[in-house]
């Protein structure tokens, strides 16, 4: 599954305090003695991740970790210390103030976390705002307003202002206004997290049913595990300004690179994570076999069907060639969480 | 020998210590001096004055007569920048006030009249209705008519025209360097300490160069009333640019806004509610300046109380007095409900003009049809002088009537309060020698805020002393100290138990809302006729305006502590006695410090302003200052205010952040 390659950085330090510049001159890179000696904050430290075209990208990490910091280096609200990035190719640290405000109004959409919404603006007017900075006639834009409201499902609430909405009725809001312009990149800035539970998983669903139809290139924030998992393609995982591990959800929970990324996979409901293809072990000397099943298939959904028979069975890939075979003892392990027998 | 250590190291031995050698120090000062023969003890070296004033004075006599600014002299630039202000001043005051003329002198031929009383009095109506409701309507509708029936429209007219220019050209100003001080950090670090030092010179002190450079009239008054009024609206402007949420700012750069279209399309209208508290202020204080002004010219209702003063004429000091305090509450609740007004809903551009702004039209329909009716029938012009009522003779009566009856009893309680408290503090004060008020003064500040604070304190000490202003300056902190803490005395207590009392909070937040709203200058009328001129008069008006911070700070400090504290307490048993004082006050004590320091930058500015009742501190200086335009003596003697409202200042602060910490470390 090789992606074409939409936005990189490599090697970003973004560093507070008074000597920040100092630090990174030439070649050296400061270690954590450096950093407090100098009474400089480590926001982002030597981050370096490459984003695929179409990709759901989500960086996670507890709070203070500088996700924040990191998506807005990558998008340029900040400055990065160090460091570089590169947005289809193009340096986007050597771009004038010009180009960089031309590039933001056609390829990049953002959500905030507290939504950010203009609070003297309708509804209407605050998602064809981006449209209206562009100077696109009035009729055009709130059009093409009214078409994003109609896809976040806020239809009749046009002529509201923010705060005669909820919380998750203003998020829609910043959703429709950040694709208002058919961006090519889409931020989202821990979009959910200011919302009650129930709403959060409603508005995850809405999101992923969004993605679906529109196919963007995707850079989520959260400090949820469970939210990484249910909507990543790719996860890296934060800790103190350095990123700990990128890799798949699957990996993450199979193959943790540190304690710290073990740690948060404790919790998680493996069965409905990990799929039959990486959980199968390549030898097929059962000789008879129950039956054959998908290798994408997620435990959870074969689990019922495996342990119900009394043989083990065969794991295809998707072009139909075996892979391995799954036995109901494999299953349970994952059902208990037993990662060593 | 234990006990001696300890005491020594007690944080109040310090406190002690220092009062008891100042104590000693102003009590023996005068024999000392004799004793010596040293009279440099009691009088600053004259040898060693700077002639501050002098220079000062020399300066802005040159300035006005030779400073030449290469392609223009200075004085070109003031009668530039009077023109600027004095010809919209000129058409609104005919607009409002005066008719529209052609011709000069007693060749003029009117062209048009005025604005008719029943034409502004609807176009009041319908900002109050379209600011809020049918109630602010009636109260602005009905303030209004009560200037025409009272017989104060004229004056009230002149009044608001300079209300109207001020204000526009104030807030644009302000909001014009708040968005500089938000664009340049580097800008902000020049002009804040600047603001700092223009809110605490007494008005007075800038009365006087302005009325130097400008001569006496309109124009003068109107700029010393923006140089007083702007401040406030740059700080405000600064503070709401800065706290728009940086989400807001981000998402404003994301869709790609230009750095014009970030500050007029996201920043200003995000900021636009706290804005709007400013362009509250700005009128508020426009009303009180314009008011004082009128000693440089500024006409209207200041000029007819400040006359009747002048007078002792009762009835007519209090009338006008009255219609400046019902202006003033109308304008205030007008803009205030302009500040919380929710946006409008949005009404389809297809409606056609008259559905989508009845308001506008119907005021636009009145105020022509009052135009063309006002030729014909002059009752409809201007308010029938016929039937104006007055009050002027009720209000005399009434102050008679209570001086026969109560003389006594006023003069028992004003030499109670002289003998008691005024006279012994204004003794201690004034016996202070300079010498040791510096040091003192140092002492104090370094053991609250460090050595720099200390340094400043001492000599900005010194400046005062320097500048031969030492003994009108200790009047000043005598009157002012003895006033603050009357103000707090009263206030605090009143703040608590509307702090706990929601029904006591209501009725003292009104109270306080009307103190707050009153020019300064009102204050005096009442006091000067209860209890003529002097240091009792100038102290109950300067109680009076002190009042509402202490109120205010009081009541929220105890209303915001945060409940599991107090639950705590009561579950460790507390009596409710013991809630509070256990309690209460100390998590209230930053907020109560706050309040104290409000108090006394109020009671400092208001200080000066009794000056017209007959004290005899520094703001009296400003005050002969102004009178025989003597510019250098002015600004000093201002200066001198300002330093003393600086170093409370400081102190105060540095004392509130320490409490703060020790109530945030609990
Ligand atoms: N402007 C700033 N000045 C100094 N330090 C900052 C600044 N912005 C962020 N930091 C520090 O950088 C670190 C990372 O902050 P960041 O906001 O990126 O964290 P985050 O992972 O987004 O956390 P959260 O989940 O709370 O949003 C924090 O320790 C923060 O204190
Ligand atoms: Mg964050």
């Amino acid at each position: 599954m090789q992606r074409k390659v939409k936005l990189t950085c490599q090697n970003v330090w973004k560093l507070y305090g008074a000597h920040a510049d100092g630090l990174l001159k030439g070649d050296t890179q400061p270690n954590d003695a450096d950093l407090q000696r100098t009474n400089t904050i480590g926001a982002v430290r030597d981050a370096s991740l490459e984003i695929g075209e179409g990709e759901i990208y989500v960086i996670m990490g507890l709070s203070g970790s500088g996700k924040s910091t990191l998506v807005r280096c990558l998008s340029r609200l900040i400055e990065p210390t160090a460091g570089k990035i590169t947005f289809d190719g193009e340096d986007l640290l050597a771009m004038s103030p010009k180009q960089l405000i031309d590039l933001r109004r056609t390829k990049i959409g953002m959500v905030f976390q507290h939504f950010a919404l203009l609070p003297h603006l309708t509804v209407l007017q605050n998602v064809s705002f981006p449209l209206d900075i562009q100077g696109v006639d009035r009729v055009t834009r709130e059009t093409r307003a009214m078409e994003m409201i109609t896809t976040v499902g806020l239809e009749g609430r046009e002529n509201y202002f923010p705060n005669q909405l909820s919380g998750g009725q203003q998020q829609r809001v910043g959703i429709a206004r950040s694709l208002v312009g058919d961006p090519e990149i889409w931020f989202l800035d821990e979009p959910f997290s200011a919302l009650d539970p129930l709403i959060r998983r409603e508005m995850q669903d809405e999101f992923l049913r969004l993605q679906s139809l529109l196919k963007k290139t995707i850079v989520f924030i959260t400090h949820d595990f469970d939210e990484a998992i249910r909507l990543a393609d790719r996860i890296a995982v934060m800790k103190d300004g350095r990123i700990e591990q990128i890799a798949t959800p699957e990996q993450l929970i199979l193959h943790p690179a540190s304690d710290y990324v073990a740690e948060f996979t404790q919790h998680i409901a493996r069965e409905k994570v990990l799929s039959l293809r990486s959980i199968a072990t390549p030898d097929m000397t059962a000789g008879e076999f129950a039956g054959d099943l998908s290798g994408s298939l997620k435990v959870a959904e074969a689990a019922d069907v495996i342990e119900g028979a009394n043989a083990p069975f065969r794991v295809l890939d998707e072009d139909g060639t075996p892979i391995g075979q799954v036995t109901s003892e494999i299953v349970i392990d994952v059902l208990i969480g037993r990662t060593h027998r | 020998m234990n006990a001696l250590t300890r005491f020594f190291r007690a944080p109040w031995t310090f406190w002690i210590a220092l009062l008891l050698i100042t104590w000693a120090l102003s009590t023996w000062s005068f024999p000392l001096y004799k004793a010596l023969d040293a009279r440099w003890i009691i009088r600053f070296p004259a040898q060693l004055q700077v002639p501050l004033d002098v220079w000062l004075t020399a300066f802005f006599k040159w300035l006005q007569n030779d400073a030449d600014l290469f392609l223009f002299t200075f004085r070109d630039l003031t009668r530039f920048l009077s023109s600027l202000i004095e010809w919209p001043y000129d058409q609104v005051r005919a607009l409002m006030a005066d008719g529209f003329e052609s011709g000069q002198g007693s060749n003029a031929v009117e062209i048009a009249p005025p604005l008719s009383w029943i034409a502004v009095i609807f176009i009041l109506i319908a900002l109050g209705r379209y600011a809020r409701d049918w109630w602010l309507a009636a109260l602005v509708g009905g303030c209004f008519v009560y200037l025409a029936v009272f017989g104060q429209w004229d004056s009230a007219m002149v009044t608001l025209s300079s209300v109207i220019i001020a204000v526009p050209i104030g807030v644009a100003l302000g909001l014009g360097i708040g968005i500089l001080t938000y664009r340049s950090l580097w800008f902000d670090r020049l002009i804040r300490p600047l603001l700092d030092l223009m809110q605490t010179v007494p008005v007075f002190a800038y009365l006087v160069p302005v009325l130097v450079l400008f001569g006496f009239g309109p124009v003068a008054a109107l700029i010393a009333t923006l140089i007083y009024a702007t401040p406030p609206m740059v700080r405000i402007a600064s503070l709401a640019l800065k706290s728009v949420p940086t989400e807001v700012v981000e998402a404003g750069r994301i869709v790609g806004c230009t750095e014009r279209q970030m500050m007029w399309r996201v920043l200003v209208p995000s900021a636009m509610p706290t804005l709007m508290v400013g362009v509250n202020q700005v009128i508020m204080l426009t009303l009180n300046m314009v008011i004082i002004a009128s000693m440089i010219g500024a006409g209207g209702l200041g000029f007819d109380v400040l006359s009747a003063l002048r007078r002792l004429d009762i009835g007519g000091g209090i009338e006008a007095g009255v219609a400046i305090v019902v202006m003033a509450i109308a304008l205030d609740r007008l803009s205030q409900a302009f500040v919380r007004r929710p946006p409008s809903a949005i009404l389809p551009a297809d409606l056609g003009t008259l559905r989508r702004h009845p308001w506008l039209v119907t005021t636009l329909v009145v105020v022509v049809v009052t135009y063309l009716l006002g030729l014909f029938l002059p009752a409809v012009q201007s308010y029938p002088a016929a039937l104006t009522l007055t009050t002027g003779t009720f209000w005399s009566d009434a102050m008679e009537w209570i001086n026969i009856n109560y003389f006594d009893t006023f003069e028992a309680v004003k030499s109670f309060f002289l003998t008691v408290l005024l006279l012994p503090v204004k003794r201690f004060f004034s016996g202070i020698p300079w010498a040791w008020g510096i040091i003192a003064m140092g002492l104090a500040a370094w053991r609250v805020g460090g050595w720099r604070l200390g340094l400043m304190a001492a000599l900005m000490t010194t400046f005062i002393a320097a500048s031969g202003f030492w003994a009108k300056a200790m009047i000043t902190i005598y009157l002012c100290g003895v006033s603050v803490l009357i103000a707090y005395a009263i206030g605090v207590p009143l703040g608590i138990w509307a702090g706990q009392n929601t029904r006591v909070n209501s009725v003292v937040g009104a109270i306080m809302d009307t103190l707050q709203t009153l020019p300064s200058f009102v204050y005096l009328i009442p006091v000067v006729m209860l209890f003529r001129v002097g240091d009792f008069s100038a102290m109950i008006a300067i109680v009076l305006y002190a009042l509402a911070p202490a109120v205010r700070y009081a009541a929220h400090g105890i209303r915001s502590i945060d409940p599991q504290m107090i639950e705590a307490g009561l579950v460790s048993g507390c009596t409710p006695r013991q809630l509070l004082w256990r309690v209460k006050l100390p998590l209230a004590a930053p907020s109560l410090l706050l309040g104290l320091n409000q108090t006394i930058m109020l009671a400092l500015s208001m200080l000066v302003i009794t000056a017209l009742v007959g004290t005899r501190d520094l703001g009296q200086e400003v005050y002969i200052a102004l009178t025989k335009a003597d510019t250098g003596h002015g600004i000093v003697a201002g200066l001198c205010v300002a330093f003393i409202a600086i170093i409370a200042d400081r102190i105060l602060t540095a004392l509130s952040k320490s409490s703060k910490q020790r109530v945030e470390a609990a």
